[in-house]
């Protein structure tokens, strides 16, 4: 009976832990809002044609989801259950047109091209899920390293699509030409299918695909 | 004959497990089962015993495209040289000039969707350590068919291997997947690049400039006639034309002689269904003749029979829509496919002034629909039955 319980020395909490990493990490592969949990793909197919106006889209949604998660993570105890989606969707409103108003203020130019997504991240059911499914449960900053993490997961679809589109569709990437005028001279054509939002689907459907083959666990086991 | 499958015999176990070439053991197989019908067999459970296999199947349809690939060949020329005024007068005038002027430009693109879309079939069959699928043998060469003679080598490349991943690999190869893979090719090219497959620009090929005029769906929808309607127009041509097929337009789809040869041919040997392709037939019609009653603009005033004989509706009704895997399977049900493809296709042609023809999109949406009617008809077959069986058994 030697053995003495060994006494577990107090552990100091980093502000950054595994855990909170974990909120940031994971909806950017393994649990990604858009290619895993297939949500906000809407926005993913209309805002997608530019890199510019995507980066935009991005940021905006990234600021949306975290903040709102934030918000309703410090209220979560105060709202009745019953009229909590209510109180949610007030939450995200004033969260969005506050982004609306500011992306008119400084960039009118392309809050102009975005024109009604800005106000559709309100109905984005990435900021609705996220709501629901982590910040009403959770603490205020763990909540705003969640809202964060889904928010550059979605970015970082959305880019890529986006980035795949511009080159394809229109030979640029934010706006300045790549492909060079000798290949268009040599026959290239931009492909057209890019510009309409059938394109982005397939684009979509590729980073699923290589990101299922990369990622074997990701397979539903039959 | 007897050399080749003797060489073959021979240089089979260098293909088998533990050979020297086993890893070539899916092209080995797939070329020697095309030449000759293989001579092991399945045991065990039932079987139907007939030398006609997928390979043989699709070779029956790829002559029945013949008439309309020759046709196509020497058409092609025909229109450069009448653009140009060479040989004028009886279409038969310079025949061999036209005939290899047309080749040079139909053949490359043969080759070109052979050899890519093949090339994926048997990468991924090797890949994935199955057979080679000779689905592609046919949509090789439905994809030349249904395309515009000036289109460019890398778009038709790009649109095969876009047309053989997306619409036939992923869904797990030949005889999984939803959608008409030749048709996916050419509605991929539609999409991308527009210039090249529509308009009054690409269907003469090296037209010069001075050479104009519209296309019998364009005129039809300007004016409700398909033939020429103002004198600055130089195509010229009237409904004998159109039947023989010495019309601009894509390879393959002029000429509805050579159509309907292919067609009583699939019918005869029983590899094509004749009642999707009379069905479709009719749904045009009959979408044409209520067309006539609403006659609301001229194009639906068009007398209804001329829907037959303008663009690619024909070829699509025999070749495409008939398709035994993106087709419905019940016999109901490809009354219904049929009527659905063939009403939908005009009503694309009057309605929407974007897509001159309808029967590409048409077909594909058919090929959407198909599993949805099959289910239905088989639901609707057991409900029947079910009732008969209500009712004897409450007799009983």
């Amino acid at each position: 009976m030697s053995e003495v319980a060994v006494q577990n020395p107090v552990e100091k909490k980093p502000l950054i832990g595994k855990k909170e990493r974990k909120l940031i990490t994971d909806p950017l592969s393994d649990n990604n809002p858009v290619t895993i949990q297939v949500l906000g793909i809407c926005s993913a197919l209309a805002v997608t044609t530019q890199m510019k106006p995507t980066m935009v889209m991005a940021l905006s949604v990234t600021a949306v989801v975290a903040l709102s998660n934030f918000v309703i993570s410090l209220m979560r105890n105060a709202i009745p259950p019953r009229i909590r989606i209510i109180v949610q969707l007030t939450v995200v409103s004033v969260l969005v047109i506050l982004v609306d108003q500011a992306l008119k203020a400084y960039m009118y130019d392309i809050s102009k091209q975005l024109s009604v997504f800005v106000g559709l991240i309100i109905t984005n059911c990435i900021v609705m899920g996220r709501l629901e499914a982590y910040a009403m449960g959770n603490k205020p900053v763990p909540s705003l390293l969640d809202g964060l993490g889904n928010g550059f997961g979605y970015g970082f679809v959305i880019l890529t699509v986006a980035f795949f589109r511009e080159l394809l569709g229109s030979g640029k990437i934010f706006g300045f030409q790549v492909i060079p005028d000798a290949m268009y001279e040599a026959g290239y054509v931009n492909n057209g299918l890019m510009m309409i939002p059938a394109g982005a689907l397939f684009v979509v459907a590729c980073f699923i695909w290589v990101q299922r083959s990369l990622a074997k666990h990701l397979e539903e086991k039959e | 004959m007897e050399f080749l499958k003797k060489k073959i015999l021979e240089l089979r176990p260098d293909f088998e497990k533990g050979g020297k070439y086993s890893q070539f053991h899916t092209l080995f197989d797939g070329f020697a089962t095309f030449l000759f019908t293989p001579d092991r067999v399945s045991s065990g459970g039932t079987h139907i015993k007939a030398g006609i296999d997928l390979k043989r199947t699709m070779f029956f349809v790829i002559l029945a495209m013949i008439p309309a690939l020759l046709f196509g060949i020497f058409n092609v020329g025909h229109q450069h040289f009448l653009a140009l005024g060479e040989f004028a007068g009886s279409p038969m005038n310079g025949f061999w000039d036209k005939v290899m002027y047309g080749a040079i430009k139909v053949l490359p693109i043969v080759v070109v969707s052979y050899s890519v879309g093949l090339g994926i079939e048997f990468f991924v069959a090797s890949k994935k350590g199955h057979a080679i699928n000779e689905g592609f043998l046919v949509s090789g060469m439905l994809i030349p068919l249904v395309l515009p003679p000036d289109i460019p080598l890398w778009m038709v490349a790009l649109s095969t291997a876009f047309a053989v991943i997306f619409a036939k690999e992923v869904f797990g190869g030949t005889g999984m997947n939803v959608l008409n893979v030749a048709l996916t090719a050419r509605v991929f090219l539609f999409f991308a690049y527009p210039t090249f497959m529509s308009g009054d620009l690409v269907w003469i090929s090296e037209k010069p400039d001075v050479y104009s005029g519209a296309t019998a769906l364009a005129n039809a929808a300007a004016t409700g006639t398909p033939f020429k309607i103002s004198a600055d127009q130089n195509w010229n041509y009237n409904l004998q034309d159109m039947v023989v097929g010495l019309i601009p337009g894509s390879i393959g789809e002029t000429s509805k002689i050579a159509i309907l040869l292919g067609a009583a041919f699939l019918v005869i040997t029983g590899i094509g269904s004749g009642v999707i392709m009379l069905s479709v037939v009719l749904g045009a019609l009959l979408m044409g003749l209520i067309f006539n009653g609403i006659g609301l603009t001229p194009f639906m005033n068009m007398p209804f029979h001329l829907h037959l004989a303008m663009g690619g509706l024909l070829f699509g009704a025999v070749f495409m829509a008939t398709d035994p895997v993106t087709a419905a399977h019940t016999g109901t049900g490809k009354w219904i496919y049929g009527l659905l493809v063939g009403m939908m296709a005009v009503m694309i042609r009057v309605f929407n002034p974007a897509y001159p023809e309808g029967i590409m999109l048409a077909i594909l949406f058919g090929n959407v629909m198909a599993p949805l009617i099959d289910y239905y008809v088989v639901q609707a077959n057991i409900a029947r039955r079910n009732k008969r069986l209500a009712a004897r058994t409450s007799i009983a």
